[in-house]
């Protein structure tokens, strides 16, 4: 034991030296900022393009991906230190919002279902921060019921030929590569004969057209495949079986949710002590709003019972408990948490959290209100709320599937 | 459910099996129907205390294992699910808590084995008025030529009536509202000038209201310090809410067990009613509720075992928590089982009052928010 925390201590320093040497001090607490609070689109300029070209090159945008992947190749014990490290000095790791659905999806179903040579051809740019990625499942007819999905891909000797059109597709018009859940067997049974291809987004079969969002912002895109073409090499796991790899992606797609939304750079103001600052408090340090003031200790409780349900199931998973089943509950349970903050956040604001952009509202004010809007879609992407709930009524309580398919 | 150590998880499964064969709620509505006076039965509180479960939280030279309120919690756990009728929170979880934050080695020496051997039942006397408000204690202890003297009034004492000893928070200076000034005093039930006022309660628990009129004590009945009381009172407390919410958590939990039953089993329209959607979710909604709340209560009771600093703050948490779940869940019991749950024969009305009575216990839900708000100082 003592062993052990002496290797941690000197993994610490290690860690702690190699970001004196290479994180540049201008960039400091700026990540949530530079990284457009996890939207950001563009490629990294001067210091923020160095800084990913160094922690991308050192594996630690992708801390516990194998080293010979281009990963850090750390355990999560290293894992928590270099993060607690990153947030002491304001740190940040843009990787994860510069790969768009790589690092936190398709990256990891590669690692457990890819072959050698797509690890190796495609992790490494994913680390570095090179390659963005896009998802292309959902479809005008296919959106809970994803099953229904009607894209299809013909074998054509070396290729796979793709006609059809995906909806909703998040970062399609910027992305290198996309990650689609193709209909390769039309008739088979609806979940049977769909297959997982990767598909280089550059190239004239494939055509995006951006969708404007409440929040103003275009984040994602109709796309549409007119003989578009992939490689044979390029299809994960085995031919028609693309539900079971679409449905592990997609359990990383709600692992990654189910946190705060966090890339890490330095802590923002408490919301109790906005609220103070916008709203007042009494002699006795009371918010002056006596209704807004019990709204906001429920949703601090909320959020408190949130961060101790993961840390719980991440105990429960040390310890070896059985697998726990709370972890189904953590997806509607962060969305409620983040899209009450945003409520409560413009709220406190006032008249200062109407503002939609210019001059007479804060940055941070403006911020807090794309995000409000934004953040509802929290509640309809990666399994709705509903479908959640069918999911944990289904099966976690063993209920009878009738009404409650998803 | 938290990573249990081998010696938890065998007092957990020994708890289980205990309550389910020797006191399930049948017992308790026994007891119930029976009117017994002090609100459970001798024979299963000698058995709590043959399993050693009086002596979870002292340590082993007063006669206790010292397993901690982590360990404490899980035994609460199982016993809130059966509504087992006990003083075992009152008095082997509040009182010893007192005496182990507050006591002499004279003092501790003097209680706590007969804590652990059942033959004192302790426990706390702090409300005045029909809310929990520590900080609005009046009752006075005066100054005495050897010691002090006692008179005003304490409500809804838990398991007041069958008490041998009573810890009670009192007034020693300033007024009612003031931090300064409270001082606790421990002193046998009997004790000339006490008397108590047995309530029969809708949760069939034992409550009295207990009056002390000129009620004379040494000074060595003080727990603690004189007029620093409140402190120790708070921490006290805050042991106590954590303990009754692991309670709170296993009475819910398994009304949710009963729920989810009656979804598999009830048909209507040619179905089981756990096919519907609306109850589907539900069911699903109430789920989360519960995996929540069992967070924030282990997380209180583990924060008590390892002192960490925002323990308080983690007991306000958890005692609120485990409030609305069990409210929201007492509530939904009844709903679900349509007619059948408005009949006294079956239990779900057990469920809903206790729920009703536990919420007002050492803070509402509405006490413990602001609590919580003052805490991170808002
Ligand atoms: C911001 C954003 C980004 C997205 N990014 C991507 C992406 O990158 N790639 C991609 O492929 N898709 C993406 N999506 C699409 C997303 O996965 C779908 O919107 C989602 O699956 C829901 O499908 P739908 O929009 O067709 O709604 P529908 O499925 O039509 O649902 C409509 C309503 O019906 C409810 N409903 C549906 N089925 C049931 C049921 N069985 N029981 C109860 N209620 C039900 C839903 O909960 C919802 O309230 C994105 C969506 C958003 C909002």
């Amino acid at each position: 034991m003592v062993e052990r925390s002496n290797e941690q201590e000197a993994f610490r320093q290690s860690v702690r030296t190699w970001l004196d040497e290479n994180f540049p001090p201008t960039l400091k607490g700026k990540g949530a900022e530079l990284l457009g609070y996890g939207e950001y689109t563009g490629p990294l300029q001067d210091d923020a393009s160095l800084w990913q070209q160094r922690l991308g090159g050192k594996g630690w945008g992708t801390p516990t991906w194998p080293s010979q992947y281009g990963g850090g190749g750390l355990d999560h014990i290293q894992t928590k230190i270099l993060h607690e490290e990153m947030n002491r000095i304001g740190a940040f790791n843009p990787i994860i919002v510069l790969a768009g659905m790589g690092v936190t999806m398709v990256g990891p179903t590669i690692l457990e279902y890819g072959t050698e040579d797509q690890k190796i051809r495609h992790l490494p740019p994913m680390c570095r921060g090179e390659i963005r990625w896009c998802l292309g499942y959902s479809e005008p007819n296919a959106g809970s019921d994803l099953a229904s999905l009607a894209t299809k891909a013909e074998d054509q000797g070396d290729s796979w030929v793709v006609n059809g059109q995906k909806v909703w597709t998040s970062g399609a018009d910027i992305s290198q590569w996309c990650g689609a859940l193709v209909r390769t067997d039309s008739k088979a049974k609806k979940r049977n004969g769909i297959s997982f291809l990767m598909l280089k987004m550059d190239q004239p079969g494939i055509e995006t057209r951006p969708i404007k969002l409440i929040a103003g912002a275009s984040p994602f895109c109709e796309t549409f495949f007119t003989d578009a073409r992939a490689d044979k090499t390029d299809m994960l796991g085995n031919l028609n079986d693309g539900w079971s790899v679409g449905k592990r992606l997609l359990q990383h797609e709600r692992a990654s949710q189910t946190g705060v939304r966090n890339t890490g750079g330095g802590k923002s103001e408490a919301l109790q002590d906005m609220a103070k600052r916008y709203v007042g408090a009494d002699a006795e340090g009371r918010l002056d709003d006596a209704d807004l003031r019990l709204r906001l200790a429920n949703h601090l409780m909320d959020a408190q019972a949130h961060g101790l349900t993961i840390s719980r199931i991440a105990a429960e998973a040390r310890g070896n408990v059985e697998v726990s089943a709370s972890a189904s509950i953590l997806k509607n349970s962060a969305t409620h948490v983040a899209q009450t903050q945003s409520e409560l956040t413009l709220e406190l604001m006032g008249h200062s959290g109407l503002g939609w952009e210019g001059e007479g509202f804060n940055d941070a004010e403006l911020a807090t209100v794309r995000n409000w809007l934004s953040g509802k879609a929290m509640s309809i992407y990666g399994g709705s709320f509903e479908v959640q709930n069918n999911i944990i009524s289904k099966n976690i309580l063993g209920l009878p599937e009738n009404t409650q398919k998803g | 459910m938290a990573a249990l150590t081998e010696e938890q998880t065998m007092i957990r499964d020994q708890a289980q099996a205990w309550v389910t064969e020797q006191a399930p709620v049948a017992k308790f509505r026994a007891m119930r129907d029976s009117g017994v006076e002090q609100g459970f039965q001798a024979e299963t509180w000698q058995a709590m205390v043959d399993m050693g479960w009086t002596g979870i939280i002292v340590p082993e030279q007063y006669g206790g294992s010292d397993l901690g309120y982590l360990t404490f919690g899980i035994v609460l756990e199982e016993t809130g699910k059966q509504l087992t009728a006990s003083p075992l929170l009152a008095s082997a979880l509040v009182g010893a808590s007192a005496l182990l934050l507050g006591g002499t080695e004279a003092q501790k020496q003097a209680w706590l084995p007969k804590v652990v051997d059942g033959s004192e039942i302790l426990t706390l006397a702090v409300d005045e008025g029909p809310r929990h408000a520590p900080n609005a204690i009046a009752l006075q202890a005066e100054k005495t030529a050897d010691g002090f003297s006692l008179t005003g009034r304490k409500t809804m004492v838990l398991e007041g009536g069958s008490a041998t000893a009573l810890i009670v928070a009192t007034r020693t200076s300033g007024s009612a509202g003031d931090a300064e000034g409270i001082t606790v005093f421990l002193l046998p039930a009997d004790t000339a000038g006490i008397s108590r006022q047995v309530l029969k309660t809708a949760d069939s628990r034992g409550y009295a209201n207990i009056d002390f009129e000129d009620v004379l004590v040494g000074e060595d009945a003080i727990l603690g310090e004189l007029d620093q009381g409140a402190e120790l009172l708070t921490d006290i407390l805050d042991r106590g809410r954590a303990g009754l919410a692991a309670e709170m958590l296993g009475t819910a939990a398994q009304a949710f067990a009963m729920n989810l039953d009656y979804l598999k089993t009830r048909v209507q329209f040619g179905q089981v009613i756990g096919a519907f959607q609306a109850l589907g979710h539900r069911a699903a909604i109430l789920f989360s509720e519960m995996e929540l709340a069992r967070s924030c209560v282990e997380a209180a009771l583990q924060g008590i075992d390892g002192e960490a600093p925002s323990q308080a703050q983690l007991c306000s948490l958890a005692k609120c928590k485990a409030g609305a779940f069990l409210h929201h869940m007492s509530n939904e019991l009844i709903q679900i089982h349509g007619g059948i749950g408005m009949t006294d024969d079956f239990d779900a009305g057990f469920y809903l009052k206790r729920a009703r009575a536990v919420e007002g216990a050492y803070g509402n839900q509405a006490f413990h928010r602001n609590r919580y708000a003052q805490l991170l100082d808002f």
